[in-house]
């Protein structure tokens, strides 16, 4: 029997190298992969708890945030592609209008 | 046999994401990110979760992993030439990020084995059942909005990827 702080663990490890992948990457496209590796973390959190608390509003919050993530990917493959037809970069660096 | 088999899913998930993190090529990335899916619908498995998993593997490695993979290919992106240049004070900060996260697991004291839905129930009534159950009683306004936001964001796309015609 696997305790449930090792699942936790393996969660927040999985979120870290997310959040790291957002700040080091200048690829806008694995900016967006490295978001979802972050919502994968919190799919394993809510898959954990629910199996160690025996409730299963755990599993159909994963399936919300699977909603969410497919909408997302949606939306922001579109903006890359907008993106990519007017500026001809997807390097976040060059994105830079609205920055101060 | 079931800690092995969560050291296993675990190793490579931690390992496939840090590869989708630190390799230049976008391609290979979106790969190592599908074993990353691939595992964590194993994981699933281990915690008596079967539909999730399915609909994991249906949905973010059939669907999401193909999207990614489409444009990348539409794109046709020349090699990343280097990580950006706050890369050191970005992984400063996952360090200290996990130190935090693995502090407050440790410290945490978790309440246990509360609910109705122990592994004898889940098997007796079948996981997709008892998921599907609560989908469409407890949780159908959620359901409802989540359907919702399907149709915005598919609006959403079509609008934002469109060509605009030149009048």
């Amino acid at each position: 029997m696997v305790p449930l702080s090792y699942y936790l663990m393996l969660g927040a490890m999985l979120f870290v190298i997310g959040v790291v992948g957002v700040l080091i990457r200048k690829n806008i496209i694995i900016i967006l992969l490295s978001i979802e590796l972050m919502l994968n973390a919190a799919n394993i959190n809510f898959v954990a708890f629910s199996h160690y608390l025996q409730d299963i509003t755990g599993q159909v919050f994963v399936f919300f945030v699977m909603t969410v993530a497919a909408a997302e990917v949606a939306i922001g493959l579109a903006i890359i592609i907008a993106l990519y037809r007017n500026r001809s970069t997807i390097n976040v660096e060059d994105i830079s209008l609205m920055k101060w | 046999m079931a800690q092995l088999l969560f050291f296993y899913f675990g190793g490579v998930i931690v390992g496939t994401a840090t590869l989708v993190v630190t390799l230049r090529n976008p391609i290979y990335s979106a790969i190592s990110l599908l074993v990353t899916f691939f595992h964590v619908a194993g994981l699933f498995v281990l915690l008596n979760a079967e539909f999730i998993a399915a609909v994991q593997v249906l949905v973010y490695a059939g669907a999401i992993l193909v999207l990614y993979l489409f444009v990348v290919m539409l794109l046709n992106l020349r090699r990343e030439e280097r990580y950006h240049r706050q890369y050191l004070v970005g992984a400063l900060l996952g360090v200290v990020i996990l130190g935090e996260l693995a502090l407050i697991v440790s410290r945490s004291v978790f309440q246990s084995a509360i609910g109705p839905f122990t592994p004898a129930a889940l098997q007796a009534v079948g996981n997709t059942e008892a998921v599907g159950r609560a989908l469409f009683t407890t949780y159908l306004l959620p359901f409802e909005v989540a359907s919702l936001i399907l149709l915005v964001a598919m609006i959403g796309a079509i609008v934002l990827a469109k060509r605009v015609v030149q009048t």
